[in-house]
């Protein structure tokens, strides 16, 4: 087997992405089971009055350092890593991609000292008029414009391959993530304007008001796009290793593959008032045209679904696997990476229905900033997206570090604690929002909830419980990798699965980006344009800041 | 330029032109709902100064609660405010059933939410725009007014109720 070589120098670089990453998952995560303790009536915030003041300022730091800074550093290093290895190639420049890390990091800091000061307790939206400490709203942009950065010295390392491999077919795992930082480019545009033009002055006190309704379409418009920034990465592993991994099989279709990609890229960003149903600022006719778009982003995860698991069977039945089902034991569960995917696969199943339901327009009205959505986005961000991430940090900590994988079957059963954990925390959150429970609220001292809720509540508390002991394991893992003096025999393989087709013989038309680019400028403007320029337009900038909490 | 043409096995174009039609069902269930049995999401109403909004004499918010404006019709005029104690203005609404009431909600502060429990109504508040739903209680029974958007310390606490007498 003759791989290409990444440079330790490299390697080390892509490890200290991965680094604060599980760095801020650790910390992150400390809080979520503190929420989920307080809806079963067991209130820790009570005894951490000195350090978190409130249940909203632990939520404040659940919501951004899991959402928000752990998935985007894991991303960040593993797109370069997979850049990097599927072109053959070396960083471009370098020097540019540390700027950008480097950026991202000092971000991290500038927004946590405000948010660990119980100055910006304005959860992960950070919806205006509440009014944060500036320092707040630079670190986010130097996060986003780091990460642009970063995303930069990709592309010029893609136009640098492309220039020594003028009539190849991009690798696979290139091209996926070099649509994927493609499209974070794109989508983040809205939050950065919202950012600079509203949030940040305001904070600075250079002007006395903002407009909030304008303030929710730019947000939105970065916030959809950005649940497929978390997800492409883990759909990334689960066609091209996945099918190596559990079955030694090959990704069924590498065509389809890529036609997937594409149509993320250009659907994934005019859509963005789907999350916006209920403002009264934004015409049903535009919320109903996003709903159409937003069940045609759903085709290329259905896409997905056949390509990853006819791979999968693929290899499985080689191996012997019998059965409509029976095939599905034949999978290699005993390897932790392969363990943590599959199980992330399966409950994304229902994520993805919730997510449908979310999206039916009208049926939103009934789950609106219910419970039902942290119950959704639990399966899919923080199980799909989270759960594969770990489990690639299975194989791949080891390959950056040299070091054995400590205890594998500790890793394995860290997968199915999450998994069964999971289970219980999403299903009881489901069903409280659809019995009416609101979102983001400490339902065990809400005054209104009735009885009728508290064994569903009980259940959030032993779902969180189960999810905090799992976390806990693969902190653990990872700590004890990292340090292992158990270094691996020879150099790890990168468990990346060949296509069944000759990649050769796809379509030339799927590996040109200039079509597909102005087709997803064109859309924007189209879906988009109407709205933003009304809303500009008739910007009011009224609404003065408050604090709140 | 390449004349390769995409190759497509036979069970994967079957299972793409399934997830199709899935889909076409669903957005059409979707649309007969909307368009058919008009269940509907809110749209601009009116757009208002949330620094006046509550004190302005000529601003129907300045003084909010139910105005009778046909037998059995109602407008709800609420006041969603976190400044000073996280409520809604009023607090308490009582309508007889049978009643349709058509909620008109604004903040004068942060944004907020509105749900009234075991109805459609649910929807975004927020500074500077007006939310509008209308629903019809058939069934009598208290119906909590609540609030689903995060606006500071007090939001869990924040919440109201329609009291719909026999």
């Amino acid at each position: 087997m003759n791989q290409y070589q990444v440079s330790p120098a490299e390697k080390k670089f892509i490890g200290s992405h991965i680094l604060v990453a599980i760095l801020a998952l650790a910390v992150g995560s400390l809080f979520g089971p503190l929420q989920a303790f307080e809806h079963a009536g067991w209130d820790f915030y009570q005894y951490l009055k000195p350090f978190i003041k409130s249940y909203y300022q632990g939520l404040t730091v659940h919501g951004v350092l899991n959402a928000l800074v752990w998935t985007t550093f894991f991303i960040m290093g593993f797109l370069t890593f997979l850049v990097i290895f599927g072109l053959k190639r070396q960083l471009k420049n370098p020097t540019l991609n540390k700027v950008g890390f480097w950026m991202m990091v000092v971000g991290v800091v500038a927004a946590a000292i405000p948010i660990l000061t119980n100055q910006a307790t304005v959860l992960f939206t950070f919806y205006p008029p509440l009014k944060a400490n500036w320092a707040f709203y630079v670190g986010l942009t130097l996060v986003v414009v780091g990460s642009w950065v970063e995303g930069w010295g990709l592309f010029m390392t893609y136009a640098a391959w492309r220039k020594e491999n003028p009539n190849e077919r991009t690798p696979f795992v290139a091209f996926a993530s070099l649509i994927t930082a493609a499209l974070w480019q794109i989508c983040t545009l809205g939050v950065a304007v919202e950012i600079l033009t509203m949030l940040l002055p305001l904070s600075l006190g250079l002007i006395d008001g903002v407009d909030p309704q304008l303030a929710r379409t730019y947000f939105w418009f970065t916030g959809h796009p950005l649940v497929y920034f978390w997800l492409l990465p883990a759909y990334i592993s689960w066609y091209a290793f996945l099918p190596r991994q559990a079955s030694n099989s090959k990704m069924f279709s590498d065509s389809l593959a890529r036609l997937a990609f594409w149509i993320f890229l250009v659907l994934s960003t005019p859509l963005g008032f789907h999350h916006q149903y209920v403002d009264p600022g934004v015409p049903p006719a535009w919320k109903f045209i996003h709903s159409m778009l937003t069940f045609g982003v759903f085709f290329p995860s259905m896409m997905t679904a056949f390509t990853v698991i006819a791979s999968l069977e693929m290899g499985a039945r080689k191996s012997g696997g019998k059965g409509a089902f029976g095939w599905i034991g034949k999978l290699n569960w005993s390897d932790p990476s392969v363990a943590a995917q599959l199980l992330a696969g399966i409950l994304f199943f229902f994520g993805g229905m919730g997510g449908l339901t979310n999206a039916s327009y009208n049926v939103n009205l009934v789950l609106h900033n219910t419970a039902f959505i942290p119950g959704h986005f639990h399966l899919t961000v923080a199980t799909a997206v989270t759960l594969s991430f770990m489990g690639i940090s299975y194989w791949l900590v080891p390959y950056l570090t040299g070091r054995k994988l400590w205890q594998p079957k500790w890793a394995t059963i860290q997968a199915w604690v999450w998994f069964v954990g999971m289970i219980i925390f999403s299903n009881s959150m489901h069903v409280l929002g659809l019995l009416g429970a609101p979102r983001r609220v400490p339902l065990g001292l809400a005054p209104y909830v009735p009885a009728e809720w508290n064994s569903r509540l009980f259940q959030v508390g032993l779902g969180g419980a189960i999810l905090f002991v799992s976390g806990a394991i693969y902190l653990l893992v990872m700590l004890k990798t990292a340090t292992n003096k158990e270094r691996v025999e020879s150099e790890v393989i990168v468990p990346v699965a060949d296509s069944l087709q000759d990649v050769a013989q796809t379509p030339e038309w799927l590996d040109r980006w200039a079509p597909w680019l102005y087709g997803t400028l064109a859309l924007i403007v189209v879906v988009y344009g109407p709205q933003l320029v009304d809303q500009i337009a008739n910007i009011a900038l009224t609404s003065p800041g408050f604090r709140v909490w | 330029m390449s004349t390769q043409k995409m190759h497509i096995d036979r069970y994967e174009r079957n299972w793409m032109i399934v997830s199709a039609v899935l889909l076409v069902l669903f957005a059409s269930a979707v649309s007969v709902a909307a368009f058919g049995m008009g269940i509907q999401v809110p749209a601009p109403e009116q757009r208002v100064n949330p620094n006046t909004v509550a004190t302005d004499p000529n601003s129907p918010w300045s003084n909010p609660g139910l105005r009778e404006v046909a037998p059995g019709k109602y407008d709800a005029y609420i006041l969603a405010h976190a400044i000073p104690n996280w409520e809604y203005l009023p607090k308490e609404i009582s309508v007889p059933v049978g009643s349709t009431v058509s909620f008109y909600v604004t903040s004068p502060d942060v944004q907020h939410g509105f749900k009234v429990q075991n109805t459609n109504a649910n929807f975004m508040v927020i500074p500077g725009q007006v939310s509008k739903l209308t629903v019809t209680f058939d069934e009598p029974g208290t119906y909590n007014y609540i609030c689903t958007e995060y606006c500071g310390s007090g939001h869990g606490v924040m919440y109201g109720a329609i009291t719909v007498t026999p």
